[in-house]
């Protein structure tokens, strides 16, 4: 295997997705392409030859040179206000990667999926979707997402009419829609247990959102039946684990 | 030559030489794992030495606990590039649960309960370079930052700390662990930002 290079990348387009998040196409000449849910090292380096990293998660599946990430700001971050406030079409960052070969979603596999998401945690979720439908995948996918209000909702155009074998359920923990059946609140077993996809159909679990979430939803997959060994973990927060 | 972020200025340069390349500064204690958090019960937990000669050694809680601790102030560098300075641990040095075991093995395979495994150089867990820990910060270690005990190996990333440490097989060869296999570097040394396979 070869050391992994830091390659340019310049941002191309910009799509907000909430008041807060925005996501960046960027263009990367010589990307080796990826799997859903990898992730990728940015490096920001300043005038003054100072730099700093982070991780993001890719938000979309390999497409020839571009590559998507979805980047939350995070009050008082260094490189996430930077990313989502001041970077703008042309500017530049280094980027490697990809990074990660064990929270992957493999197009070819059959498998049922159940994705479970907290937050922002549904970037790597979501490149997970979009690799299904690029691969004419019919491996059943369904995706429980918890996000406190509807405002906080990632790719919402795209998850209002889901791919055909994707099933959505939204839990919303602080403020659900008007006429909402769920009442807001924290993520449960029955949210989990939902529209099939019991244990016993063994789907792979990926779960990813901020720590406490994941150690939560993972304890209730478990407390449900599913199989440890089958449920993949990410966490994801404003320190980077 | 780096490329320049066209209006990244930072933060205030931080860390005073005591933060390895691309890495910043937290003082979280973020979690990372891969899988969902075991529960250990100390009843039934065990640490297990096997040589590569098959001989076991094996230690209950309450013989871990009987051991002579130390408590050792670190630093620990993730590879995900936080880094927390000054840490206190309390735990049994690889030093004390090894001098009795008889091995000429070069490596190490640590294994947990969950299943988890990385790899080392066996050297790297020994000259108090390396501990069973099962305090933090005067408290016991949460299961999610893998208590009751976990590995504690400062000087590597701290995935190679194994959390809810079971185990450790001594071996001839070197035997890539869990996230070994994934991409992340065999040895994993923060100071030459050994991150990722041949980095």
């Amino acid at each position: 295997m070869r050391r992994l290079a830091w390659r340019v990348a310049e941002l191309t387009a910009i799509r907000e997705e909430t008041p807060t998040a925005r996501t960046l196409v960027l263009r990367v000449p010589g990307w080796p392409g990826h799997l859903a849910g990898q992730h990728v090292d940015v490096r920001l380096t300043a005038e003054d030859g100072y730099s700093t990293q982070r991780s993001y998660s890719l938000a979309g599946p390999s497409d020839g040179e571009h590559v998507e990430l979805t980047v939350q700001r995070v009050p008082g971050g260094e490189v996430s206000p930077y990313l989502t406030e001041v970077m703008e079409v042309g500017d530049q960052v280094e980027l490697r990667g990809p990074v990660g070969g064990w929270f992957v979603w493999e197009p070819a596999a059959k498998t049922p999926v159940l994705l479970v998401a907290g937050g922002a945690g549904v970037v790597p979720l979501m490149a997970m979707i979009r690799a299904r439908r690029t691969a004419g995948s019919r491996a059943p996918f369904r995706l429980v997402y918890s996000l406190r209000d509807p405002g906080q909702a990632y790719y919402a155009d795209e998850l209002r009419h889901p791919d055909p074998g994707l099933d959505v359920t939204r839990v919303y923990t602080r403020t659900a829609p008007d006429g909402f059946a769920r009442r807001p609140g924290r993520l449960t077993a029955a949210d989990l247990a939902g529209s099939g996809r019991p244990p016993e159909y063994e789907p792979d679990c990926y779960v990813c959102g901020p720590t406490g979430f994941v150690e939560k939803a993972a304890e209730l997959l478990v407390s449900l039946g599913h199989e440890p060994g089958r449920i993949r973990t990410e966490r994801f927060g404003p320190t980077g684990g | 030559m780096a490329i320049i972020s066209r209006g990244f200025r930072g933060r205030a340069r931080e860390g005073g030489g005591k933060l390895p390349p691309g890495q910043y500064l937290t003082d979280d204690f973020p979690v990372l794992s891969a899988g969902p958090t075991p529960r250990v019960d100390t009843d039934r937990w065990e640490f297990t030495v096997e040589t590569e000669s098959g001989q076991a050694h094996r230690w209950s809680w309450a013989e871990l606990l009987a051991l002579p601790y130390e408590t050792p102030t670190v630093d620990i560098h993730c590879v995900t590039k936080w880094s927390k300075l000054g840490t206190t641990w309390r735990g049994v040095s690889l030093d004390v649960l090894l001098e009795d075991v008889e091995s000429a093995a070069d490596y190490a395979l640590v294994h947990s309960y969950g299943g988890y495994t990385t790899n080392l150089p066996l050297e790297d867990l020994l000259d108090g370079k390396a501990w069973i820990a099962y305090r933090y910060e005067g408290e016991e270690i949460t299961p999610a930052h893998g208590g009751p005990a976990r590995l504690l190996v400062p000087h590597l990333y701290f995935w190679k700390s194994a959390k809810w440490v079971r185990g450790i097989r001594l071996l001839d060869e070197d035997w890539p662990g869990f996230w070994e296999t994934a991409g992340y570097h065999d040895y994993g040394d923060p100071w030459r930002e050994q991150r990722y396979q041949d980095d």
